[in-house]
């Protein structure tokens, strides 16, 4: 890396920033189209079950940051581990951060909306359950990363381990057809009882848009954490080299 | 040597080895028996139907005692300084691996065969019962030992060498621990195998999955 970069390295460069723009209006615009543009659905009738079921709009593209982002760390891994650039292992640390902290925040929305639809906090229903386990296996990923000292070998584990954790994310879906389920299926899904809806169209493009603003929310915050992970690394190198002079 | 005798040899060393001080598998073993006996216990004031709750005390007591087993299998050779002889040796990795594995399967079985009868008595199932509970016990506990094999390796090299194998074996082999434990419902609920047979599949599917998985990453793991 030239010295000329560090100021653009550091500062971010006019991508990043156009990068950040746009996911900020994009996400603004989301706010704004669900609670202004989406109608209440049909066949909720309390106020309060109408006003949760919007939820929805975030709780969803929460979720799918959650998976694609797992998605990423398995394959960023898998690419660490055919080729030994760091910058694969800082891609994948990074992308299972963020994916924590999303299917965290799924969880809690969850929650929020269970409540007032299900009548209770939290279930052990089998989707719930297997979102609880997959936060688990996360949070033992970064629990492996802390107590590995050696640089290459904690990157060398960490691939692995994402790689084998992500395998779990099939039987999520497995699970919630083969055991019996309250969580509503929105998407094609006939379960109008337990909370689902059937999606109008102005309902399905204001969900579609949220997605895609959190998917923008996802990229920006990788493109973000990336860099600060590769800094704190020159950091480390620095230190090493000013140490060992 | 063809590859199968190298496996083979790496097995039969594992279990020389375990036979001269017999500490692992007898410290397995108790464990397992405590466990169930613990959730005996623990239930016997509250449940009222206590066969409701007999598979997962079956499947507690084989996934606990065998992370046991399965966080010596690689610690024993770092503290006794074998490992890098065993690297050294002209195997290719997969072979220690599946040797590995296979010693695993084994020290576990055998908790297993010996824990059964002792459940099978504890919550008074008929004798014909155990020959199918055997045959899901193999299964699940081939699952196990395959991501445990691969899992075991890794923690060796982490600070926290005893407590990080459960962390992550536990989440990870969900889907074996629930299938084993809705077969052996199915067993001991005398159900049809055909109500079973997607669990079977999972378990099936997993092993086959995650033992390929692991043989493949396992180069990694190792790699020095």
């Amino acid at each position: 890396m030239s010295r000329s970069n560090d100021g653009e390295i550091i500062r971010g460069s006019g991508l990043t920033w156009l990068l950040i723009g746009v996911t900020a209006v994009t996400l603004l615009a989301s706010i704004a189209m669900v609670f202004g543009l989406a109608p209440d659905p049909v066949n909720l009738v309390t106020p309060t079950e109408r006003f949760a079921q919007r939820i929805f709009y975030f709780h969803v593209p929460t979720w799918w940051v959650g998976f694609l982002a797992f998605l990423i760390a398995a394959v960023a891994g898998g690419l660490y581990l055919a080729t030994a650039r760091d910058q694969w292992d800082a891609i994948s640390v990074s992308s299972v951060e963020i994916g924590l902290t999303f299917i965290t925040i799924g969880l809690i929305t969850g929650s929020i909306w269970a409540r007032p639809t299900w009548n209770t906090w939290w279930t052990w229903e089998p989707r719930l359950t297997t979102a609880a386990i997959g936060w688990l296996m996360y949070a033992a990923y970064l629990m492996l990363r802390n107590a590995i000292e050696n640089p290459a070998r904690r990157a060398r584990l960490a691939a692995v381990f994402s790689i084998v954790a992500f395998l779990d994310v099939p039987v999520v879906f497995l699970a919630i057809r083969w055991w019996r389920t309250i969580h509503p299926v929105v998407i094609g899904g006939a379960d109008q009882g337990m909370g689902g809806f059937s999606m109008g169209p102005t309902m399905l493009l204001v969900f579609l848009f949220s997605l895609v603003a959190f998917t923008l929310l996802y990229v920006t915050l990788l493109v973000l954490r990336t860099r600060t992970e590769n800094l704190s690394r020159r950091v480390d190198d620095m230190k090493q080299q000013i140490i060992f002079r | 040597m063809s590859y199968l005798r190298k496996v083979y040899a790496i097995v039969v060393k594992d279990v020389a080895a375990e036979l001269r001080t017999r500490e692992m598998l007898s410290s397995m073993l108790v464990f397992a028996l405590l466990v169930i006996l613990i959730f005996n216990f623990a239930f016997e004031l509250r449940a009222d139907n206590q066969r409701t709750l007999a598979p997962g005390v079956l499947w507690a007591a084989i996934a606990f005692a065998g992370t046991l087993g399965l966080t010596r299998s690689f610690i024993v050779e770092k503290d006794r300084g074998s490992i890098d002889g065993l690297l050294l040796a002209p195997v290719d990795r997969s072979a220690i691996f599946l040797g590995k594995m296979l010693g695993n399967t084994l020290f576990i079985g055998v908790v297993d065969l010996i824990t059964l009868p002792v459940f099978i008595v504890l919550f008074n199932l008929p004798v014909t019962s155990l020959l199918p509970l055997a045959g899901v016990a193999a299964l699940g506990t081939f699952g196990l030992a395959g991501v445990g094999t691969l899992f075991s390796a890794m923690a060796v090299h982490t600070r926290a060498r005893e407590v990080m194998l459960p962390v992550l074996l536990f989440p990870v082999a969900v889907p074996v621990i629930l299938a084993a434990v809705k077969l052996t419902a199915g067993i001991i609920d005398a159900l049809p195998f055909s109500e079973v047979q997607s669990w079977f599949s999972l378990l099936a599917v997993f092993d086959v999955v995650f033992a390929a998985l692991s043989l493949i990453l396992f180069d990694y793991v190792m790699e020095e």
